[in-house]
């Protein structure tokens, strides 16, 4: 951040007088004068908002347009003469395309199950740490921690407790009757895309309790004070204070965290590589395949810009409901 | 406290403690076995591989992954990457959920909607242009390149995340300062700066740990030894010995330290809850 800026800082804008102390009677009056800062006032949002903007548009917007123009292009190392603008024939392809269709259907699955587990599992823990308890500090950091591994990690942790021959995971599935024997559930096409979304709720819970958390921090606990001495029951609270006092930082957590979800791919990259049979390969994960062994890039910037477009028209409508919802 | 609440007491105070206990469980199962695989020697790795204990324990790995490999090096990158990255961002970040939070101005719907643009695309879409980019200009291969990106792709969500704890905190407070005489830069950093500390410190721990995860990032604007971060060198020992998965996992509970340090640190400001107490008084 260039150093804060305050109005008498601003060149060429009117100066006020610095005055340290003023009384309220005083304060009243010099509020006409006020006005007269009128342009800095002005300006003053978009000085602290300039380096985040100058960032954002060099580093990603800049790239996001080049990337975005590659959908329009030919643009695969395999054929190196065949290059150009090509206009929408990556997309038409995509039509008659059914590993992309079947990469569709397993994005919404991935991102469904990983989002609700994640969601409801991190708010119950905010909520159990936001009471009191022995021991609350070691055990708020102990159960933090899986979002401090990083995703490569997690995802070879996980590949390991599912394998049938190192992993304790079948065996347990087999004692409890779930599984028939200890087979390998990542190598099952009906079951392959479980691994990874249960080593993904273990990654994310940590990431929405700590949201969750924050959040439940700052409600003033003298309104559950109020509410208790009026007699509301815990649900009470809960729907009347703590919920509507969320409601808007869940709707951005959960939007950010759906379309995160929806573009990641390391652990099913790690854990799968989107096998058996396509069976747990989603959008990002193809676009990975496509670009990186198939390398065709033009292809690959197709897949991502439609999968952009399906993220944008989600946010699109959860923008909606929290409108909404904040206005109620 | 009412009759009601003071008997169904002991069942959720009981409840409670079970539900942390499992969480802790779940939460905890998977590093112990990172650990466990870390620790046992490689030639019992896989007869020994779903029991719960190893026979036999050794800090082999742990020291060879220190003393033979490079990791020292990849370790020191991250932390430089991954500090930096989170101070810059966060600065960044407060100034503009400030901006946010307090400001109505023209525009402010179009730069929300382009941060949210941000968040919305597979970043391997952009990789290519990026790499030319950086090509170009001549941050390929730098810590700065990296810490660079990762400041950018940070940004948003710390922004919207700093917006948020603005928000929490009520705007006639500097109001009130400001009709005192103060600017509003003084408002901003005698009275509401103390009150978003714990906000920052969250956004720090969020962007430190992110930063310190990414990978794709890393593997494809490094290729160098010297400046490769955590990660990368991880995905090297995949490579260069044939998988040695208990010097991987030894060197990925390495990785792990820095990480609960941080967790450990940024704790107390989370636990503090200091907008609510210091809005109250």
């Amino acid at each position: 951040m260039s150093r804060p800026l305050h109005d008498d800082k601003l060149p060429g804008t009117p100066r006020e007088p610095k005055i340290r102390r003023r009384s309220a009677h005083e304060a009243k009056a010099a509020q006409g004068s006020r006005f007269g800062l009128s342009l800095s006032y002005l300006l003053e949002p978009y000085l602290y908002l300039s380096p985040a903007v100058i960032f954002i548009g060099l580093v990603i917007l800049v790239p996001l347009s080049i990337g975005i123009s590659y959908s329009f292009q030919s643009i695969a190392l395999l054929k190196p003469f065949d290059t150009g603008w090509v206009g929408f024939e990556n997309y038409e392809a995509l039509l008659h395309d059914s590993k992309f269709m079947l990469a569709l259907k397993n994005t919404v699955r991935w991102t469904l199950y990983s989002v609700f587990f994640q969601f409801f599992l991190g708010l119950g823990l905010a909520m159990l740490l936001n009471t009191k308890f022995h021991g609350k500090k070691i055990v708020q950091a102990l159960v933090f921690l899986p979002w401090a591994v990083p995703a490569m990690l997690s995802a070879l942790t996980w590949a390991w407790l599912f394998n049938p021959v190192i992993g304790p995971i079948p065996h347990w599935l087999a004692a409890l009757g779930i599984l028939s024997e200890p087979y390998n559930i990542l190598g099952d096409k009906d079951l392959a895309l479980w691994g990874p979304i249960v080593a993904n709720i273990w990654f994310g819970i940590p990431f929405f309790a700590i949201t969750m958390l924050a959040a439940l921090q700052s409600i003033p606990s003298d309104m559950y004070e109020a509410a208790e001495i009026d007699g509301a029951t815990p649900w009470q609270r809960f729907t009347k204070i703590t919920l509507p006092f969320l409601a808007p930082m869940i709707a951005i957590t959960v939007m950010l965290r759906t379309i995160w979800i929806a573009n990641f791919a390391d652990l099913i990259y790690v854990m799968t590589s989107g096998g058996p049979a396509n069976s747990t390969q989603i959008l990002s994960s193809y676009i990975f395949t496509t670009a990186f062994r198939k390398l065709d890039f033009g292809y690959a910037s197709a897949i991502a810009v439609v999968l952009l477009v399906l993220m944008m028209l989600y946010a699109m409508i959860l923008l909606r409901m929290r409108q909404k919802l904040v206005k109620v | 406290m009412s009759t009601r609440n003071r008997a169904t007491r002991p069942l959720l105070v009981g409840g409670k403690y079970l539900a942390i206990l499992l969480y802790l469980l779940f939460a905890l199962f998977p590093l112990y076995w990172l650990l466990k695989i870390g620790l046992t020697p490689d030639k019992l790795i896989y007869t020994e591989g779903t029991a719960l204990w190893p026979s036999w324990v050794t800090f082999d790995n742990f020291r060879s992954v220190v003393t033979q490999t490079d990791f020292l090096i990849y370790f020191r990158n991250s932390i430089t990457v991954s500090l930096s990255t989170a101070f810059v961002t966060t600065l960044v970040a407060s100034a503009a959920g400030y901006a946010f939070s307090r400001f109505v101005f023209r525009g402010k719907n179009l730069i929300i909607l382009l941060m949210l643009l941000t968040q919305m695309f597979p970043l391997l879409m952009i990789i290519s242009p990026i790499y030319k980019i950086f090509a170009t200009v001549g941050l390929l291969n730098t810590l700065t390149g990296l810490i660079i990106a990762y400041t950018a792709f940070n940004i948003p969500f710390a922004t919207f995340l700093m917006q948020s704890f603005f928000d929490g905190i009520p705007q006639d407070l500097e109001e009130a300062a400001m009709t005192d005489g103060a600017t509003r830069f003084q408002a901003l950093r005698l009275v509401i700066f103390p009150l978003t500390l714990p906000g920052m410190a969250a956004t720090l721990g969020f962007v430190f740990t992110a930063a310190w995860s990414e990978l794709l990032f890393a593997l494809m604007l490094i290729n160098s030894n010297d400046t490769m971060t955590f990660p990368v060198g991880l995905m090297t020992f995949v490579s260069k010995f044939s998988v040695d998965w208990g010097q991987m996992m030894a060197a990925g509970v390495l990785a792990l330290i820095p990480s609960c340090l941080f967790f450990f640190f940024i704790q107390r400001y989370l636990v503090q809850g200091l907008t609510s107490g210091a809005v109250k008084g």
